[in-house]
C-alpha cells in the first residue's frame, strides 16, 4: 500500500503522481488547527474521504503539572488546577479541596458547601457556553456562538466579583471558600438565572436543536453504544448520552449536591446529537441547581474555624498574637496531612476528574496524580471516527469537548 | 458531619468478597481513610481484574496512577482505580515492580488502559507486557527518561529555543540563571532531616582558631 503524506494548509503540497495511484494517505490534522480546540495532532488514514484511522498525538500542552505540584505544599499547589481545564477552573479545584479534606478528616462549614455548588455550578454553565458555541461553530453555524459567549462573559464576571480574578480563580480552598461573596452578587446572579440566561441560552439553542443542517452534520455521527462507553472509560456527558444515567452529584454526592433537586438527562443513541442535547439540558439543570442554593444558603462562617488549616482573616491577625503565628506557619510550612491515599473524583463539566493524592504525612504531597476526562474521551477518537467522513472530525471532536490543558496537564 | 467528600456505597462486606474472589492472588485488603487497598501479585493482575470487572461487577477503570518509593526492593507502585457502577462503589488496586519487570497489561479487559499505561510508562519507565501500542504520550517526541521518577530533577536535563541561525527549534542543556532552590520551611523542632546553618559547628572538634599574635620582640625586623 503506497502512502503519502500532505500536510493541510500547504499551498505548494505535491501534485499527485497518476503512476503512484491514490491508496491510502495519511494527513495531519493540527497541531495547530481552529477546529482542533487546542493544541492537538491527530495523524489520520483517509480513504479518500473516508477516515480509516486515527492516531492522536497528545502532549503538546504538557507542562508536568504533577510534578510541580510535589514541589510545592497543598495550599500553593491549588492554582495550579485551575491551568488545568482553564474552562471550569472551580470544578477541577473542587476535587483538590474535597481530597485534601477527605485525607483531613475536616468539617466544612454548611455556607462553604454551598458557596462551592453555587460556583461549581456557575462554572459549569461557563464551561458549556463555551463547548456547545463552539461545537455549533464547527459545524458551520455562527450566531449562536456570539450570544452563548454573552452568558460566559456574565459568569466571568461574576467570578471576578467573588474572587477578584476572572479566569483562575483560586477561590475554593481546603476547609471552604478564600472569601465570602456580597450580597448584592447573589442577588445578582440569582436575578441573572431569571432572565438574561433564558433568553440568551434558549434563543441560541432555538436556532439549531431542531435546525436540519445542524441535525445533518450531527445526527448518527460517532456513535458509542452503552458497553463501548463502559469499556472505553467514559464519563460525564459521553455516558450519559450513550444511556446510562450516571452522575456522580446524584449517586455519589459531595458538598450539598444531596441537597439538591436537579434531574440528570440521558441520550438514547449515543450520538453526538445526543451529547450536545445532554448539555443543553445540564444547563437548564445547573440553573435549577444555583436558584436552590441561593434560596436555601444560610448565613454562617464561609471556612472551616480550624486554625491549624484555614489561616485567619487579615483583620484577626492585626489583633492576636497567636492568629499572627498561625497566619505565618499556615504560609510558610502550611499545613501538614495525615498519611495516605484517596481517590476523589467530582462530576466536572467534562466527566469525571478525579484527584489520586498519596501523602506521607508532610506539608507537600507525595503524589498528586491528575485523571483526566479527556484521556479517554480522546483515546476512543480511532473507533468513533472510523467510516466517517474527514468532516465529521471537527463535529466528534467538539461532541467530546475536549480542553489540553487538562488532558496534557 | 464529616468531611464534604463525594459518598459512595458502603466498605462493608466488599474486603471479605475480594478475599473469596481473588485467592491466593490477593496480598493483602486495607481500608483506610474509607477506601479500600487491594495488594495484588503482578503476575496475577489480569486474572485479578476480570475477576473483579465480572463477578464483583466493578465494570470501569477509570485511572491507571504510578507512584515512585525510591527506597522500596520494588521501587514502583502501578495503582489501578475501579469504579463499579451498579454498586455505586469504588476501590484501588495496588502491584508493585520496578524498572525491569513487567506489569501484565489490561488491555485485553479495558480496551481505555491503552493511554493509561502508555502514560505511567511514559512518566515512571513501567513496562506493560501485551501492550500492542507502548508509546510514549505525554512527552516530547524523542525525550529521553522518565520525569516523574523522584530522582529526575524538576528543572530537567534540556531546555528548547529557537535558533534565529539555524530557523528551528533547538534542544541545549539547562542552564539556570540561579541554583534551583527548594524551600521545605519544615520546622526544625518536628525532625526536619537536615542541618540548620551554624549548627554544624556546634558538634565539629574545636577550630584551631587564629595563631597567636607575635610580641613586639618576635617580630623580625
Amino acid at each position: 500500500m503506497t502512502t503519502r503524506t500532505i500536510t493541510v494548509g500547504t499551498a505548494d503540497a505535491p501534485a499527485l503522481d497518476a503512476e503512484m495511484g491514490i491508496d491510502n494517505y495519511t494527513i495531519n490534522f493540527g497541531p495547530q488547527h481552529p477546529a482542533a480546540h487546542g493544541v492537538l495532532r491527530l495523524v489520520m488514514e483517509l480513504d479518500g474521504e473516508i477516515v480509516e484511522r486515527v492516531d492522536p498525538h497528545v502532549g503538546l500542552l504538557h507542562r508536568g503539572t504533577e510534578k510541580l505540584i510535589e514541589y510545592k505544599t497543598y495550599l500553593q499547589a491549588l492554582p495550579y488546577f485551575d491551568r488545568l481545564d482553564y474552562c471550569s477552573p472551580l470544578n477541577m479545584e473542587h476535587s483538590y479541596v474535597l481530597a485534601i479534606e477527605k485525607l483531613l478528616g475536616i468539617e466544612v462549614p454548611i455556607r462553604a458547601q454551598y458557596l462551592r455548588v453555587l460556583f461549581a455550578e456557575l462554572s459549569r454553565i461557563s464551561n458549556h457556553m463555551l463547548n456547545l458555541g463552539s461545537h455549533v461553530m464547527d459545524v458551520g453555524a455562527m450566531t449562536p456562538n456570539l450570544w452563548l459567549f454573552e452568558v460566559r462573559e456574565d459568569t466571568y464576571g461574576f467570578f471576578e466579583r467573588a474572587s477578584g480574578a476572572r479566569m483562575h480563580m483560586a477561590w475554593f480552598r481546603p476547609g471552604g471558600v478564600h472569601q465570602d461573596v456580597p450580597l448584592k452578587l447573589l442577588a445578582d446572579i440569582g436575578e441573572w438565572c431569571d432572565t438574561r440566561l433564558p433568553r440568551l441560552f434558549e434563543d441560541a439553542i432555538s436556532l439549531v436543536a431542531d435546525n436540519r443542517i445542524f441535525k445533518q452534520r450531527n445526527v448518527d455521527i460517532g456513535t458509542v453504544s452503552r458497553d463501548d462507553a463502559v469499556a472505553w472509560g467514559f464519563s460525564g456527558p459521553m455516558i450519559r448520552a450513550a444511556g446510562i444515567p450516571w452522575d456522580i452529584r446524584k449517586s455519589q454526592p459531595y458538598d450539598v449536591y444531596d441537597r439538591m433537586n436537579f434531574d440528570v438527562p440521558v441520550g438514547t443513541k449515543g450520538d453526538c446529537y445526543d451529547r450536545f442535547m445532554v448539555r443543553v439540558e445540564e444547563v437548564r439543570q445547573s440553573a435549577r441547581i444555583i436558584k436552590q442554593c441561593l434560596a436555601e444558603m444560610p448565613e454562617g462562617p464561609i471556612a472551616s474555624l480550624d486554625r491549624k488549616v484555614v489561616p485567619p482573616l487579615r483583620g484577626e491577625m492585626k489583633q492576636s498574637m497567636e492568629a499572627l503565628i498561625h497566619h505565618f506557619k499556615l504560609y510558610t510550612e502550611g499545613f501538614h496531612v495525615p498519611e495516605g491515599e484517596v481517590y476523589v473524583a467530582t462530576e466536572s463539566p467534562k466527566g469525571e476528574f478525579g484527584v489520586f493524592l498519596v501523602s506521607d504525612g508532610s506539608n507537600k504531597p507525595y503524589r498528586c496524580k491528575i485523571r483526566p476526562t479527556a484521556f479517554s474521551h480522546l483515546q476512543a477518537m480511532d473507533f468513533m471516527m472510523k467510516g466517517h467522513m474527514l468532516a465529521d472530525t471537527t463535529a466528534i471532536l467538539s461532541a467530546i469537548d475536549v480542553v489540553f490543558g487538562e488532558c496534557d496537564r | 458531619m464529616s468531611a464534604p467528600h463525594p459518598k459512595y456505597a458502603s466498605n462493608e462486606g466488599v474486603i471479605e468478597a475480594a478475599k473469596k474472589a481473588l485467592g491466593k492472588a490477593l496480598l493483602s485488603a486495607t481500608e483506610k481513610v474509607g477506601e479500600i487497598r487491594l495488594d495484588v501479585k503482578r503476575e496475577n493482575i489480569v486474572d485479578a481484574m476480570r475477576t473483579l470487572r465480572d463477578e464483583l461487577a466493578y465494570q470501569q477503570l477509570m485511572e491507571i496512577a504510578g507512584v515512585d518509593y525510591p527506597d522500596r526492593a520494588e521501587r514502583f507502585e502501578v495503582v489501578y482505580c475501579l469504579l463499579s457502577l451498579t454498586r455505586n462503589h469504588r476501590l484501588r488496586v495496588h502491584v508493585a515492580t520496578d524498572e525491569v519487570k513487567p506489569v501484565p497489561s489490561v488491555t485485553g479487559l479495558w480496551p481505555v488502559a491503552g493511554w493509561l499505561e502508555r502514560e505511567v510508562y511514559d512518566m515512571y519507565g513501567v513496562l506493560f507486557e501485551g501492550n500492542p501500542d507502548l508509546r510514549r504520550i505525554l512527552t516530547d517526541y524523542g525525550f529521553q527518561g522518565h520525569p516523574q521518577r523522584k530522582d529526575f530533577p524538576l528543572t530537567g536535563f534540556v531546555e528548547l529555543r529557537y535558533s534565529e541561525e539555524e530557523k528551528r527549534v533547538v534542544y541545549q542543556p539547562v542552564k539556570l540563571a540561579q541554583d534551583f532552590r527548594n524551600f521545605d520551611f519544615m520546622s526544625p523542632w518536628e525532625g526536619a532531616e537536615y542541618i540548620l546553618p551554624g549548627d554544624e559547628k556546634a558538634k565539629a572538634p574545636e577550630a584551631p582558631g587564629a595563631p597567636t599574635p607575635l610580641k613586639a620582640d618576635e617580630v623580625k625586623k
